[in-house]
């Protein structure tokens, strides 16, 4: 531990010397777009395209009472059965001819033998087609969203900001999220490692599903 | 699976360069894998409007960042613990090492999980925990391929970029033990995700890198594309994530400028994949024993150097090694370096000292393509003279009576002595007069004989005028 201490001490000096004769830094010019004036139904389509652009799957529905069958057609369409989902999952989303298996820390292996999982999420972003999860309502804890190989997400449009900025921004004020596990997602798992031929699907989920509500959250549908 | 070669005493550049530029396989996926990237690249920055108030954001963070570098990393420290993490600091490498080990030890593993980070590979982790019986899983596709392979990696970003399909192919079937097996990605890819699953279930302890860490709030984060980043830093019960000390953003929302210029300028993507955040521990989520070790090995001497301190705002895109014309006919190897391509010419000579890789400096053709993609905006070209200079005042500090008599020395003394003094300036000019004679044809030098006939082997000298400005100038009254 004394050796630790040292390090951190030594480590502190060396910088303050290797600084001796820096000259003031200037203030941050900060020039770049931080806010959009898109309508919502500008940002409803550009979400949607950029994240169709990235070969996940999005279906628009126009209320939140479609919810239900949307997620149960959406899961057949997969030939997915089994499905896991985060506790606080509303009862009124839940598909009914499906078997649905309540995460209460299951472990990874019963993860890996599920077919698909179905969250919300915290916002995404339009300009770059990112959903962002952040642990908060019905998202569930990490695993959940990682180890299935379908994800199907649920989007409202009042979660759709327009810009990185933005979400950044909403991330620390009101959500205060950023105390807990964040995770940004921009279409399936991919790699370019082979010849910089982009493969969909390496580790997370293979299939990337958006469902987006294009009316707002009301206190009934949340 | 031994990486032995330490690549300090290795071949320099120029010679190195030769062997990669014999090997046509190497330069053909090179020139394809660059040209693709570069497109991609090209086209989402220029759809960004404000990509120049990002890119002059970025390094004016990044340099505030450098100037008050120790009360970040205290911040920070405090940040991380506060939110139930352990914060580590580390001189060098080797004690870097010896902490994961010791973090390794406690948990009684025989195999931890890895996400592709450069830090750890400068570093030589994987070699340290081999010694303490631990074997690191690499659980990138591309750092899987060559550490299955037994080489290194030759691209920032995409490490394998020097192997085509067939030779992953012949690689995955001899190792992975899969015989059915085409050369269509799809297949190969999928072959490492079979290899791959059991283990990120099994791993109790997974390793990791960081592009960033806040100091305000201790947020660290991962930026990839695989989801083996998401599988390593979310499913293992202890992460150990090894971080240079330059790594830090001040604030969360510095966020906002870094995810708009990481993605755009490294993958040619709007966004990647995957980004995973994580501050200290959550209760229910995660990794419970989170360990940050905060690496110096060599980085506080680079921030002392005045001109070389910026190479230290690298974000790791390797936007830089794409549109080199260098780096794309000489592959990564000839750097012989952890960080191949123009960050790496200015990194590792700072980072382990001039003398320990002299030629790298000279490792470009300083055509300036490095400085107009840096995101955040660090003058390579101008490091790289800095540099330069350098290595002569090195070599000559340290070569004793022979060094400072060799002929380049005594040459440039007697240059300096001539342009310090009009006089023997002009007599100079009159001397390079007479002596153009023999040479001059049609007002060029086309072959200089002895000593500076290296200087014409490519490219012609201009005569010397036969009235110079001086001459004119006195002429007139």
């Amino acid at each position: 531990m004394s050796e630790r201490a040292g390090a951190k001490e030594e480590i502190l000096g060396r910088i303050r010397a290797a600084l001796r004769d820096a000259p003031e830094s200037s203030p941050i010019p900060r020039a770049y777009r931080r806010t959009s004036e898109e309508t919502m139904e500008a940002r409803i389509t550009q979400f949607a395209e950029m994240a169709s652009d990235y070969r996940a799957h999005v279906r628009l529905i126009t209320s939140s009472a479609q919810l239900q069958a949307t997620i149960e057609q959406a899961c057949r369409e997969r030939s997915a059965r089994r499905i896991v989902i985060p506790a606080d999952l509303p009862q009124e989303w839940r598909p009914k001819g499906l078997e649905l298996l309540v995460d209460e820390n299951l472990p990874h292996e019963s993860l890996n033998d599920v077919d698909g999982v179905v969250t919300a999420c915290a916002i995404v972003v339009a300009q770059t087609g990112t959903i962002i999860l952040d642990g908060g309502f019905a998202q569930g804890r990490r695993a959940i969203t990682l180890i299935p190989d379908y994800h199907l997400c649920i989007v409202f449009a009042d979660q759709i900001v327009g810009l990185v900025p933005e979400a950044i921004t909403e991330l620390r004020t009101a959500r205060q999220s950023t105390h807990r596990p964040i995770t940004f997602i921009s279409g399936p798992s991919a790699t370019s490692d082979i010849e910089l031929s982009r493969v969909e699907g390496v580790h997370g989920p293979r299939t990337l599903e958006i469902v987006i509500v294009t009316e707002p959250r009301t206190s009934a549908s949340i | 699976m031994t990486r032995d070669t330490d690549r300090s005493t290795a071949l320099p550049f120029e010679r190195a360069a030769k062997i990669s530029l014999q090997d046509s396989q190497l330069r053909r996926n090179l020139g394809n894998a660059t040209q693709n990237i570069r497109a991609k690249r090209q086209r989402v920055v220029d759809e960004m409007d404000d990509w120049e108030a990002l890119r002059e954001a970025g390094r004016a963070i990044k340099e505030r960042v450098m100037h008050d570098l120790d009360e970040y990393l205290l911040q920070l420290e405090a940040s991380v613990t506060r939110a139930g993490g352990h914060v580590h600091w580390a001189r060098d490498a080797a004690e870097a090492n010896r902490i994961v080990q010791g973090i390794v030890g406690s948990h009684d593993v025989t195999e931890v999980i890895k996400v592709k980070s450069m830090t750890t590979d400068e570093i030589k982790l994987n070699d340290a925990l081999a010694e303490v019986g631990v074997q690191a899983i690499e659980t990138d596709l591309a750092e899987l391929i060559i550490q299955l392979a037994g080489e290194e990696s030759s691209h920032i970003l995409v490490p394998a970029i020097h192997k085509n399909r067939a030779e992953i192919r012949t690689l995955f079937q001899r190792t992975l033990g899969v015989s059915d097996l085409s050369d269509d990605p799809r297949d190969l890819a999928n072959a490492a995700r079979r290899f791959l699953r059991d283990k990120f279930f099994a791993a109790k302890v997974g390793i990791s890198g960081a592009n960033f860490g806040v100091a305000e709030s201790g947020t660290v984060c991962v930026v990839e594309s695989e989801g083996n980043g998401r599988m390593c830093t979310t499913l293992p019960q202890v992460l150990v994530t090894v971080m240079g000390i330059e790594k830090i953003i001040p604030t969360w929302q510095d966020y906002e400028v870094f995810l708009q210029l990481l993605p755009r300028s490294s993958t040619g993507e709007r966004m990647n994949p995957y980004t995973s955040f994580w501050t200290g521990v959550t209760d229910g989520d995660g990794p419970q024993e989170f360990h940050l070790i905060l690496l110096d090995n060599g980085r506080t001497r680079v921030l002392a150097d005045e001109i070389g301190r910026q190479a230290l705002h690298c974000i790791r895109c390797s936007a830089c090694l794409n549109v080199c014309p260098v780096y794309e006919r000489a592959g990564g190897h000839a750097y012989r370096s952890t960080y191949p391509g123009p960050i790496g010419a200015i990194l590792t000579p700072q980072l382990k000292g001039i003398d320990q890789a002299p030629s790298l400096p000279y490792a470009s053709s300083l055509c300036g393509a490095c400085y107009e993609v840096c995101p955040v905006k660090i003058n390579i070209p101008e490091v790289l003279v800095h540099l330069r200079g350098e290595v002569v005042r090195d070599r000559q500090a340290r070569g004793g009576l022979r060094e400072r008599l060799n002929t380049e020395t005594l040459a440039m003394k007697f240059l300096a002595s001539i342009f310090a003094n009009p006089s023997r300036y002009e007599r100079a000019q009159r001397l390079a007069r007479l002596a153009n004679g023999p040479f001059a044809r049609n007002g060029a030098i086309e072959r200089l004989p002895g000593y500076l006939s290296g200087w014409t082997a490519m490219r012609d000298l201009k005569a010397v005028p036969q009235q110079s400005f001086r001459d004119w100038w006195r002429s007139r009254s």
